[in-house]
């Protein structure tokens, strides 16, 4: 028998191993599911994979996207950022707020993501420091921005008219909407930071046993609030694109982006124990989320059935999950 | 006596510790000579780990003196320990299970490379010198791109202690490094501790096992009750001896001194 036959022979074993290792699909299970949903839905619609389709599905996913990443950086320290089914909307208010009072594009982007980033700061800090679960915390921080946001605009719709967010939802370099653009630079800076840094290695510490990083001289608490910054600072980012899609800043709460982000988190392999997970995963969830809606809307299922699909398809997938290793 | 002339790397003076009502230390003292394995003995909860941890930097001592490489030391923090010459392998041995091996090893001293503030992780390094630190120390695990979660209880103690020894650390302090192994892994670790007095470094190794602790080190210092009762050259005691003075059985010197 030849060297090569030998070499061939194990790596043939070795690639079969991995395939029927269940763990193996539970990891990569959104994307999987993503090229499934995207299979199925272009034999049952026509319309499905069109480029225009399949270019809206990107554009509606790209706010997702966002968040999957900023709901990832928390769960992945074992932790869970609640507040995100209002911090967009309290950033969008913000930009409203100024905007309304000729504050300025800039200077309303930059209140929003600050204003944002803060709540996130803040949550990891009463966590951290005053040791009180992520649950509760980022909990009491959804009421709070929920509360914000209503009072800052007297719970009154505004519409935005701003020509630079105007440009940042329909403008697009070639095929590719700034929107869509916005959200890859955001899921590449989202895998970097947590393979490629120092910071990133801490962070899956701290998540996967905090004692053990502790004891390595890894400052826990700095790693927690800085996750928490990250997850305010994207909703922030993803307030600021909400406004811009819908030309207007709304004060009412969107529980389906805390949802689904969770949801593409769960989808993406993230483990919620901590320690375990990816970036490209929850942002394929994400997106499997989106053409999930788009095909079902598509096929003309009405949109009651909406939530009960992605509900199932969490469950689905979350069962998937035990089969990590 | 053989080995007497070396001169102590570590000095524990009367150190304190409680936690709210409970005195875990009270008064503790002993020490460690340079390029020797010097080893502590005493029965659960007798206060071991604690003293090994105000060694370590994880806690402060209430009172006493740790003199460290002949300078009185006082860290606030398992880092300053370490930059100190200190290094601990615990006894949940501090290892990330869902991180890789190389991973752990480089566990807050990532290599990096970049440009002013902005670097990243030079991950094949890490990796190549992961091996390396294994190799040399004669372990072998499948691939250092594994997950600690995979390997047996016997390989993680060998990861922990390479990651221990891999710093140019002065003094090892390893807490009942084979208590959760079987007689086969446990037999390699203790080759891997005598491995590395061979190669110059200075141990201290908690154990509950006498047998071991005759086997291994050069000096043992016996624990009861928050105190040190009483040290004894290694190849002058006994493990009947050695039970005695755990149990407190010898009242005669309840607080009697150590001839190091
Ligand atoms: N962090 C802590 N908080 C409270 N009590 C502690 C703590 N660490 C140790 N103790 C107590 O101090 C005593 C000594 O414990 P320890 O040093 O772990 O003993 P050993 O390692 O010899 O078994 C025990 O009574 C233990 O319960
Ligand atoms: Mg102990």
């Amino acid at each position: 028998m030849s060297g090569g036959t030998v070499v061939r022979g194990w790596v043939g074993e070795a690639v079969g191993r991995r395939l029927r290792d269940p763990g193996f699909w539970a990891e990569r299970a959104a994307i999987f599911a993503l090229i499934a949903v995207v299979v199925v839905f272009g034999i049952l619609s026509p319309n499905f994979l069109t480029v225009g389709n399949l270019e809206a599905v990107l554009l509606a996913g790209a706010i997702l996207v966002v968040l999957a990443v900023g709901q990832t950086y928390a769960v992945v320290t074992a932790g869970i950022d609640l507040s995100l089914g209002a911090t967009p909307t309290l950033a969008s208010v913000m930009v409203g707020y100024v905007v309304g009072r000729e504050g300025g594009t800039l200077l309303a982007c930059l209140l929003a993501v600050l204003v944002a980033t803060t709540f996130g700061v803040l949550s990891g800090l009463v966590i951290s420091k005053g040791g009180i679960t992520d649950f509760i915390v980022t909990l009491g921080a959804l009421s709070v921005a929920t509360g914000l946001a209503l009072l800052i605009s007297d719970g009154r719709p505004v519409e935005v008219f701003d020509p630079f967010l105007l440009t940042l939802a329909t403008g697009s370099i070639g095929p590719i909407a700034y929107l869509m653009l916005l959200a890859l630079v955001v899921a590449v800076a989202g895998h970097v930071l947590m393979f490629h840094t120092g910071f990133g290695t801490h962070l899956l510490a701290t998540g996967g046993d905090k004692e053990a990083a502790r004891n390595m001289g890894v400052n826990v608490d700095r790693v927690k609030v800085t996750a928490y910054a990250i997850s305010g600072f994207l909703a922030g980012v993803a307030g600021i694109m909400l406004t811009a899609r819908v030309g207007s800043a709304e004060p009412a709460v969107n529980t389906e982006f805390l949802l689904n982000s969770v949801a593409s988190v769960v989808l993406g392999g993230v483990s919620l124990f901590g320690g375990r997970g990816s970036v490209a995963g929850p942002v394929a969830g994400a997106l499997l989320l989106t053409a999930l809606l788009n095909g079902l809307t598509l096929l003309g299922v009405s949109e009651y059935w909406q939530p009960v699909a992605v509900g199932s398809v969490v469950i689905l997938s979350a069962f998937l999950t035990r089969y990590q290793r | 006596m053989a080995t007497d002339d070396g001169s102590a790397i570590l000095q524990v003076e009367e150190v304190a510790k409680h936690f709210g009502n409970v005195v875990a230390l009270e008064g503790a003292s002993m020490e460690a000579k340079d390029g020797e394995i010097t080893a502590i003995v005493g029965d659960n909860g007798a206060g071991k780990s604690t003293l090994i941890k105000c060694v370590a930097g994880v806690h402060l001592p209430d009172r006493g003196r740790i003199v460290f490489g002949g300078e009185v030391v006082r860290f606030s923090s398992p880092e300053e320990a370490r930059r100190a010459g200190i290094e601990t392998v615990y006894q949940n041995l501090a290892l990330v299970d869902e991180l890789t091996i190389w991973q752990n090893l480089f566990l807050n001293r990532e290599i990096k490379r970049g440009v002013g503030p902005v670097s990243f992780l030079d991950r094949k390094a890490m990796a190549r010198r992961s091996e390396e630190m294994l190799s040399r120390l004669d372990i072998h695990i499948p691939s250092v791109h594994a997950r600690v979660r995979r390997l047996s209880g016997g390989q993680r103690q060998a990861v922990a202690i390479s990651r221990a020894t891999g710093w140019g650390s002065r003094l090892i302090v390893m807490d009942e490094p084979t208590a959760a192994l079987g007689v086969k892994e446990s037999g390699r670790v203790e080759e891997l501790i005598l491995r590395l007095r061979e190669e110059g470094h200075s141990l201290l190794v908690i154990s509950h096992n006498f047998d071991q602790v005759l086997r291994l080190s050069d000096q043992i210092w016996v624990m009861r009750q928050g105190r040190v009762v009483g040290g004894r050259r290694t190849s002058e005691t006994t493990g009947d001896e050695l039970v005695a003075l755990v149990t407190g059985a010898n009242r005669g010197e309840p607080d009697e001194e150590g001839e190091a």
